[in-house]
């Protein structure tokens, strides 16, 4: 397992250089490996199908849980053999679709990156590992939406897929996170043996709307849906492979993995429920009035997504055995129809279907694929679709809920695909033509894709049994146990849910016939964006943004000063606030006991600041500052600490007579502050001032026993040789802290040099 | 074996003093320069080995017994610190050889950036506050000279605004250890631990606290006291900003949790819980700022400090798991957000702009170098299994564990943000197509080797300790396990005396 997952990434690193080699042989190259595991795949059915999961454990991080463990049983398997097959099949097509491109060995490259990924989603049994492929083929999906890259709308498409799912995505990881925290292991088989756990478990309702916020952006759903259509700005092979047949399964497959643990409460059944058929409904109405291809087949994607989930919703073992079938016909007809759109396109430019006609004659095998998947997609019987129609409904039927409405949805639903399949499907290649078009001739490589899906979604339709037993029932039983085995039939005689499939075609006819007459709805705005989720995600930016926008300008103003006063009135208040609060003021014993000279000392400081303050010449400012510190020298003198003294006073002589040299060449003081200004700037000033006197005092009323004073003195002269305790610290005690001093002082010497010496040459001025 | 605890310092002091004697030599002091940088590194390996498997390292300075001389001491938490250092030393010093020109590397660049590396290690190892302190000095007079060398006009604004501020946290940081002198009548880290707990009066401790918090946040860059480092570091040369930006603000965050997991832990219902609170508003902060500008390295600017946020968040969620998680957060963002801005020197290299309205095309042209911006840029926005994954998975699993969900809410919302600004860049400067096909300003490729091999290796760490980081990760939980026992710390520096 993790040798074919890494294979398929080793690959992705090599296929740029294998094509700068192969040139176009390249793609049929690069299928071989995806091929092989598909085939390797398909080897394992049997086993799975009696009920024998693969499993392989191999250690990654286990200090956080994850691991790189994969456990394959049915409902793996079914994902595993679509992501390989289709992946083969797409990387074949695109060799025609990029023939004689030389950049295309990029795209070989991503594309292959994300099979890998998204292979590596649905076989991890590690809740951490599936979430590590997950994150990758959001970014692999973001790279290819974008990969006609000088396109500005290519850019923004692929940005809003990747806001949305990446978002959905990091929703998920916390709900991953705690799931494994209610179930007490990040192992999803793990999890799903422990029962009802979960659900009984307080953080439940985190864990669901984890889970859902991230399946159902991933998988499109309402109000989610609207990045898929733009997401067919990537080229076609993109949005038939990632965009329809896989990864936007990645989030009901997701639901469907973990619906053992986590499904069972009102909640859970009737969120996805409601979302579910509301995205059914709302991708088929957009579908059919739009008249692009690839919005049409992007929207009625949407539409199945949320049937899926609808299924996952009632949740019932034949929804479950429906989910299944739907999920492979799907891919068959889907897949079939966005290749053939994206030849179309590609060999006529064209891919508005209202100008599409008349191509069978020139382009007969594209059409003969693009016919047959059409009726696999009505639901017409021989076709496959027609089993997973009448599974759909068979499943409604049985919900134990709102069943009605569930089937009305769906026929409806159904019925607008039925209009859909025949304007993309069949319409270009039979209808009248509409205009002139130039075609090219199709590349053989272009058609193998096409052909071979559609001719499958007809054969299927011949081989219930072994579908049946070997992919359908083991993925539906992974997800519910086999106690009632549903068989897979073609034909289930004359009953009701052959009515309702004859009924959902019939009127599939009418609309078909109706919708020209509609004419315009495509342009108006609701086709544009219903329900506003687009704007609402295009203001949510754009406000998040401004917000940004604003704060960057309000905070980072580009003003020294108030950078400063912010700085020291946020640490000020912080540490005034918190000191007050904690301070016990009544057992704080604080004595005054003041002498005559040391109040005249006080004085003495006092009257130099408020002159230093207010003084109007620079020279003033600096004798008080300098009266300042005889003062406190005259302090140091005081307490006993006589060479300190002399050191302060040596400081301060030397800093006003160097102050005095430089203020001979500054030009004359002005002063520009205003009134108002200079008070608020006091003011925190002041506070400053009283809370370091404050934490001061309250320090010194602690008892001060420093065992420093006693060690110093008498060590000073006995081991360290000096009689002079300060040098002895100096350059002995804490001779690091001198030594850092001095390189201090050396590093000032050469930026004093350099400021002075070093110019930019005149040609660089200002370009930086 | 203890003596080798010096060697971080000795190292750079002895290679930009080497340097300083063949300061006409250009060729000589590049080979000095890279030389010294790759002992650096191994000294420092060495020594993060010997703490791994031996336990905390202790070197008494002049042998005078804590608390009385100056301890340094190197725990497994300064071991991987050092080693980053040396990391971003060596590859800084490689990739200066093209992107320094002549003029300032005579001026002293790569003695400076030693004499910044001896300060940055010294930080690092330091057991004593005062002598933290000092170490700060020599970081912010190095770094001071490095922003202004040149004499270009927007550095010399940067550099203004840069010293003062940084000058205001130097001072709130010596008053704070004053008051701790007079309080507790010692310097030493594990001596001034031991003492506090001793005093009766809360509130004098819990305001010295918030002066070491105010300090050391003004250092590492939280809101709301970031302001210095969008004005600078933009400013100098792609390779100083590029270590300042992994390696400098990060020693802000060191001392934030070297003295909240070893000093003041005593009341971390409001000191740690204030974290919480700080983080949040950084992460955001930052990430929204980053959001909206438009040159390529005021973005990566904002986005350090939204990084610092999840890595103070680390620190404040306070339990083995969120420390470990810290740790590695720093250990993956330094080699990752240097490498960032070494992508951006090169961009500039090729296009001659920061600016990215004007650039543009790099992907038709320099595969390679988007490749190499990627691989940074997902791993810094968290895309797995990029490093990036790891350091915010720990961070936000610890944060569910106690229940924090709010800040695990922003977390991941900054998470998203920080996908599309690193998307935005991308698509801005590698996919559109540039206003004008040429180069806008003065564009060179000679040298480009020296300057994308350090890419590459930097490159190569993050692949590594995101495919494989179980190991990076023990060593980080070891880190995290020291930090939550700070008597391991103390015994180790006191010698069980008490």
């Amino acid at each position: 397992m993790l040798l074919a997952v890494c294979s398929i990434f080793a690959l992705s690193i090599a296929a740029p250089f294998l094509h700068r080699i192969a040139k176009d042989y390249c793609a049929p190259l690069l299928a071989l490996l995806p091929g092989s595991i598909c085939f390797y795949f398909i080897s394992l059915a049997p086993r799975i199908a009696e009920g024998k999961p693969v499993e392989e454990k191999w250690e990654w991080v286990p200090s956080l849980g994850a691991n790189l463990t994969f456990y394959v049983e049915g409902l793996s398997l079914l994902f595993a053999i679509l992501v390989t097959g289709i992946g083969t099949l797409i990387v074949i097509y695109a060799g025609g679709y990029f023939k004689g491109d030389a950049a295309s060995g990029r795209f070989y490259s991503l594309l292959l990156l994300f099979m890998g990924a998204m292979l590596g989603i649905v076989i991890s049994d590690n809740l951490f590992a599936l979430f590590v492929f997950w994150e990758l083929t959001s970014i692999s999906s973001y790279l290819l939406i974008g990969y006609n890259h000088k396109d500005e709308e290519s850019r923004s498409s692929a940005l809003q897929a990747l806001i949305v799912t990446g978002g959905g995505g990091l929703a998920l990881l916390a709900g991953f996170v705690l799931l494994g925290m209610a179930a007490g292991s990040f192992e999803i088989s793990a999890i799903n043996q422990s029962g009802p756990e979960v659900v009984h478990h307080s953080l439940y309702p985190l864990v669901v709307i984890g889970v859902l916020v991230g399946a159902f952006t991933k998988s499109a759903q309402f109000p989610f849906h609207f990045w898929l259509p733009n997401a067919m700005a990537a080229p076609a092979p993109v949005s038939a492979y990632l965009h329809s047949a896989t990864m936007v399964k990645a989030g009901v497959f997701l639901l469907a993995r973990l619906h053992p643990s986590i499904a069972d409460t009102p909640v859970f059944v009737w969120t996805v429920s409601i979302v579910g058929a509301m995205t059914m409904l709302l991708g088929a109405v957009m579908g059919a009035i739009s008249t692009d291809m690839k919005r049409m087949l992007a929207y009625t994607t949407v539409s199945i997504l949320g049937c899926l989930t609808l299924l996952l919703g009632v949740g019932v073992e034949s929804a479950l055995f429906a989910f299944g079938v739907l999920v492979l016909a799907h891919a068959l007809y889907k897949g079939t129809l966005f290749l053939v759109a994206g030849t179309v396109e590609k060999l006529s430019g064209e891919r508005n279907v209202k100008h599409l006609g008349g191509l069978f004659s020139r382009l007969p095998a594209l059409g003969i694929a693009g016919s047959l998947a059409a009726m696999s997609m009505i639901g017409v019987p021989l076709f496959f679709g027609f089993v997973a129609k009448e599974a759909i409904y068979e499943a409604a039927l049985k919900a134990t809920n709102m069943s009605g409405l569930w089937i009305a949805a769906m026929v409806v639903s159904s019925a607008l695909f039925v209009a859909v399949a025949i304007l993309v499907g069949i319409k270009p290649f039979f209808g009248p033509e509409v205009r002139e078009l130039t075609v090219k001739k199709a590349p053989a490589l272009m058609l193998v894709g096409p052909l071979m899906l559609s001719v499958l979604g007809f054969a299927f339709f011949f081989l219930p049994d072994l579908l049946g037993k070997y992919l359908i029932h083991p993925s539906s039983a992974a997800v519910i146990g086999d106690a009632n085995i549903i068989v897979l039939k073609s034909w289930h005689g004359l009953n009701a849910v052959l009515g309702l499939s004859v009924l959902t075609i019939a009127i599939g006819i009418v609309i078909y016939r109706f919708l020209p007459k509609l004419g315009s709805v495509s342009e108006s705005s609701f086709a544009k964006d219903p329900f506003g989720a687009i704007s609402v995600y295009e203001r949510s930016l754009a406000g998040v943004l401004r917000f940004g926008q604003w704060q960057a300008s309000t905070l980072q103003n580009g003003y020294l000063r108030k950078y400063i006063l912010l700085t020291i009135c946020v640490t000020t208040a912080f540490a005034g606030i918190v000191f007050i609060l904690h301070t016990n003021w009544k057992s704080l014993h604080l004595t005054f006991d003041l002498r005559v000279h040391e109040a005249a000392l006080i004085i003495v400081m006092v009257a130099a600041v408020a002159i230093l303050v207010r003084a109007s010449s620079r020279l003033t400012a600096i004798v008080a500052l300098g009266v300042l510190g005889y003062a406190v020298a005259l302090v140091f003198m005081l307490y006993g600490a006589p060479d300190l003294t002399m050191t302060q006073l040596c400081i301060e002589t030397l800093s006003v007579v160097l102050f005095v040299f430089v203020l001979y060449r500054l030009p004359q003081f002005i002063r520009l502050s205003r009134r108002r200004t200079r008070l608020r700037d006091a003011i925190v000033a002041s506070c400053v001032g009283a809370l370091m006197a404050c934490l001061v005092l309250v320090a010194s009323s602690e008892p001060a026993d420093s065992h420093l004073r006693q060690y110093y003195s008498t060590k000073a002269y006995e081991e360290a040789f000096g009689r002079n305790v300060v040098n002895v610290i100096l350059v002995d005690f804490r001779a690091l802290d001198t030594l850092g001093e001095i390189t201090v002082l050396a590093v000032a010497a050469i930026g004093v040099f350099a400021l002075l010496k070093l110019r930019p040459p005149a040609d660089t001025e200002g370009a930086a | 074996m203890t003596s080798i605890v010096s060697l971080p310092i000795v190292i750079p002091l002895a290679t930009a003093a080497g340097m300083l004697l063949v300061r006409r030599n250009i060729l000589l002091q590049r080979v000095i320069g890279v030389v010294g940088s790759a002992a650096l590194l191994a000294a420092a390996i060495k020594l993060l080995y010997v703490c791994y498997t031996e336990g905390i390292q202790v070197l008494q300075l002049g042998t005078w017994p804590a608390p009385f001389g100056i301890s340094l001491v190197c725990d497994v938490f300064s071991g991987i610190m050092l080693v980053l250092a040396g990391i971003m030393s060596l590859t800084t010093s490689l990739y200066a050889v093209a992107d320094i020109e002549r003029r300032r590397t005579a001026f002293g660049f790569y003695s400076l950036l030693h004499i910044l590396m001896m300060g940055i290690c010294g930080a690092f190892l330091t057991g004593d506050l005062f002598n933290l302190y000092v170490w700060f000095e020599v970081m912010l007079i190095a770094s001071f000279v490095l922003i202004a060398l040149g004499g270009e006009k927007p550095q010399m604004e940067g550099a203004i605004k840069y010293v003062a501020l940084n000058l205001i946290a130097s001072m709130i940081l010596v008053a704070a250890v004053g008051l701790v002198y007079g309080l507790t009548g010692s310097l030493n880290m594990a001596d001034v631990a031991v003492h506090l707990r001793d005093v009766r009066q809360e509130g004098v401790v819990l305001g010295i606290a918030i002066l070491f918090m105010a300090a050391f946040g003004i250092k590492a860059a939280v809101f709301p006291v970031f302001f210095w480092l969008p004005a600078s570091y933009h400013t100098p040369p792609a390779a100083i900003s590029a270590v300042f930006a992994g390696l400098l603000t990060k020693v802000g965050v060191y001392a934030l949790i070297r003295t909240f997991t070893l000093i003041f832990t005593e009341n971390p219902q409001l000191t740690h819980a204030a974290l919480v609170v700080i983080a949040a508003a950084t992460m955001l902060s930052g990430v929204l700022g980053a959001a909206v500008q438009m040159d390529f390295r005021r973005v990566l600017s904002f986005h350090i400090i939204s990084q610092i946020g999840y890595m103070v968040l680390g620190l404040a969620l306070f339990t083995p798991l969120a420390i470990a998680g810290a740790v590695f957060y720093i250990l993956h963002h330094i080699i990752v957000k240097a490498n960032l801005f070494f992508v951006s020197g090169v961009v500039h290299r090729l296009r001659g702009t920061y600016d990215l309205k004007k650039l543009g095309g790099l992907y038709a042209t320099h595969v390679w170098l988007g490749v190499l911006f990627m691989i940074p840029a997902m791993s810094l926005a968290g895309i797995p299994p990029l490093s990036g994954f790891w350091a915010k998975l720990a961070i936000i699993r610890s944060g569910l564990e106690i229940e924090a969900y709010w800040v695990v809410g922003v977390a991941l919302f900054v998470g998203l943000l920080t996908l599309y600004s690193m998307t935005k860049i991308w698509a801005e400067a590698f996919w559109k197509e540039p206003a004008s096909p040429g180069p806008i300003g003065y564009a060179s490729t000679s040298g480009l080797g020296w300057m994308v091999v350090p890419i590459v290796l930097l490159a190569a760490i993050t692949v590594a300790i995101g495919l494989g980081a179980e190991p990076a990760f023990e060593v980080a939980t070891k880190a995290g396990q020291e930090l939550v026992n700070p008597q391991i710390y103390i015994d180790a520096v006191l010698g069980g005396r008490q």
